[in-house]
């Protein structure tokens, strides 16, 4: 199978569950998700299609977080992208743990630098933060900065 | 209160670190056993965290690189060259040849002492120290060599957006040949040493086994991964720099026990001289770098086969100035969290040289290991009794063996 005719499986097992599926080059292909559906298509990618869950990426936006799971097909030689976005105040989406044990520490960073909460994780502790770091300060948020005790002050 | 009139057991831990004078990085090993075995283990990280991320938001896409070798100190040329890479799709950059076989050449020199030094830390680790004299020896030519290439023996400011930073002459591949040569010799005594050494076999066969469906599940890479059976190589399977201009083979092995481990990374250091010595051999005349004038919005990956793994980074453009996210996952992140499957049930003991073979990187992961025995009051050991530990149980099987 090719990059091309895995991307054309996704498009067809995964159908409703996509918004969006882009191949970039022969080699990477990047794709949008509704976030309700981001266990089904982890489990996809993962078990059904032998993808390797390289890491996850959370990214700040204005209104909402995004995380881009990042699954190499090492025997294709391809990299394909899922982003699912969720809305702040209270950004959350199912944690794909249970189905990939991979992803239990970038889920813990990812909570600790950008408070995205991911439901069902096993085991969501502190990963890089200290044990007396304030709560709700994410040290990745683009409004952090606002948020620091010492702000403004020179 | 007693142990009579309560039924509990007073549990006093005595930490060792996280800083140590004894200790190069910042680590704290809390060690809890009950009997002689491992039933669980827990990892606290963080002690080294730097802020690489957020830092990289604030520096131009040109000066990332000089920060991002500064990850880890020895798999330095690593992530600027994943970074750079993920930077050249986003913005769509082809590289030119030359660059191509420079990037590659450091990158398997970096690859040979990282690799000889793991050879030495497991070597000390098991109480071979003549083993770790030896393969910090032969380590020398190699950075001497890297040195001479690119002026400095770790951080080398080579890779840059769109190529290399500056020239290496061709008048240097002669000194090149010859410095390989000579640590290709110890190579040869070591992994003679190390290969056929009785104590070894028996000391290391079975020991930390990590299974094939074990190895999958927790995503691990390079070595690790290649030791349990599971054949990947981001160099082979998504092919950059120079790999798929000259032949070299993945070495794989099956059993998943800290040997494999050894038998790769012993292996694959000769794959590196052969992709080194025919680099060399056919590195084509032309540019150092492409023209690179700005940065579109945008979005890439990179990744790159690390001495310990993939190391992967993604990047996210707005078309200013600075990035707008830069995610560094290095390999020791998927591969530590695979003690858990590997330590439990093994002696504590084997704890050490288990920790070891999965060759992790404090900077690259910024992590500790606790290991714990539920069943009765604690003892804590830190990592130098761990290390003896494991010493005296080399010299144990040294004297069974009449060695």
């Amino acid at each position: 199978m090719s990059l091309s005719e895995l991307t054309g499986s996704i498009r067809s097992q995964l159908t409703d569950a996509v918004l969006a599926i882009e191949e970039r080059s022969p080699r990477r292909t990047w794709m949008t998700v509704r976030p309700e559906r981001i266990r089904e298509v982890a489990r996809y990618l993962f078990e059904d299609a032998g993808g390797r869950l390289a890491t996850m990426t959370g990214v700040d936006g204005r209104d909402q977080i995004e995380v881009l799971y990042h699954f190499c097909f090492d025997h294709l030689g391809g990299v394909v992208t899922v982003r699912a976005q969720a809305a702040k105040p209270t950004p959350e989406i199912d944690s794909v743990t249970p189905i990939i044990e991979a992803a239990n520490w970038i889920e813990r960073e990812i909570h600790d630098l950008l408070g995205m909460n991911f439901r069902g994780h096993p085991d969501m502790r502190r990963l890089l933060l200290a044990d007396d770091w304030p709560e709700g300060l994410y040290p990745l948020r683009r409004d952090v900065r606002e948020k620091l005790p010492n702000y403004g002050r020179r | 209160m007693t142990v009579k009139e309560t039924g509990k057991v007073h549990r006093t831990l005595l930490p060792i670190g996280p800083f140590h004078p004894l200790q190069e990085e910042a680590e704290f090993f809390q060690l809890t056993i009950e009997g002689e075995r491992v039933v669980d283990l827990d990892v606290r990280l963080s002690y080294n965290h730097r802020g690489i991320e957020q830092l990289c938001t604030t520096k131009t896409f040109d000066q990332i690189p000089f920060l991002v070798e500064r990850v880890c100190g020895i798999c330095s040329a690593s992530h600027p060259l994943a970074y750079v890479q993920a930077v050249e799709e986003l913005a769509g950059i082809e590289v030119p040849e030359r660059a191509l076989y420079l990037r590659t050449i450091v990158n398997e020199l970096e690859r040979v002492h990282s690799h000889l030094l793991w050879v030495g830390l497991a070597g000390h680790f098991l109480g071979y120290n003549t083993v770790w004299m030896w393969a910090w020896r032969y380590r020398e030519p190699v950075l001497d060599l890297l040195e001479m290439l690119t002026g400095s023996r770790i951080n080398y400011a080579n890779a840059r957006v769109g190529g290399v930073r500056r020239e290496i002459s061709n008048d240097l591949w002669p000194a090149v040949a010859e410095k390989v040569d000579e640590a290709v010799a110890g190579l040869d005594m070591i992994t003679k040493a190390v290969l056929d050494d009785p104590v070894l076999h028996a000391r290391l066969k079975g020991v930390g086994v990590l299974s094939k469906e074990d190895a999958i599940r927790y995503g691990v890479t390079g070595p690790t991964a290649r030791a349990s059976g599971v054949p990947i190589d981001v160099r082979r399977d998504d092919p950059y720099a120079a790999y798929d201009r000259v032949d070299w083979e993945v070495i794989v092995q099956e059993e998943g026990d800290v040997f494999a481990k050894a038998v790769v990374r012993l292996l694959e250091t000769y794959e590196s001289v052969k992709i080194i010595q025919q680099c060399i051999a056919q590195i084509p005349d032309g540019p150092l770098s492409a023209e690179v004038r700005e940065i579109p919005p945008g979005e890439g990956v990179g990744h790159v086969e690390a001495p310990r793994g993939e190391t992967f980074h993604y990047v996210k453009s707005d078309g200013s100035n600075f990035p707008v996210r830069h995610k560094i996952r290095a390999p020791s992140f998927v591969n530590v969290p695979s003690f858990k499957a590997s330590c439990i049930g093994q002696l504590v003991a084997d704890v050490a040289i288990t920790l070891a073979s999965v060759d992790p990187c404090y900077s690259c992961t910024e992590r500790v290991a606790v290991v714990r025995d539920r069943s009765r009051p604690e003892q804590v050991f830190g990592l130098d009794e761990l290390i003896r530990l494991s010493q005296e149980r080399s010299a144990e099987f040294r004297r069974r063996l009449g060695a």
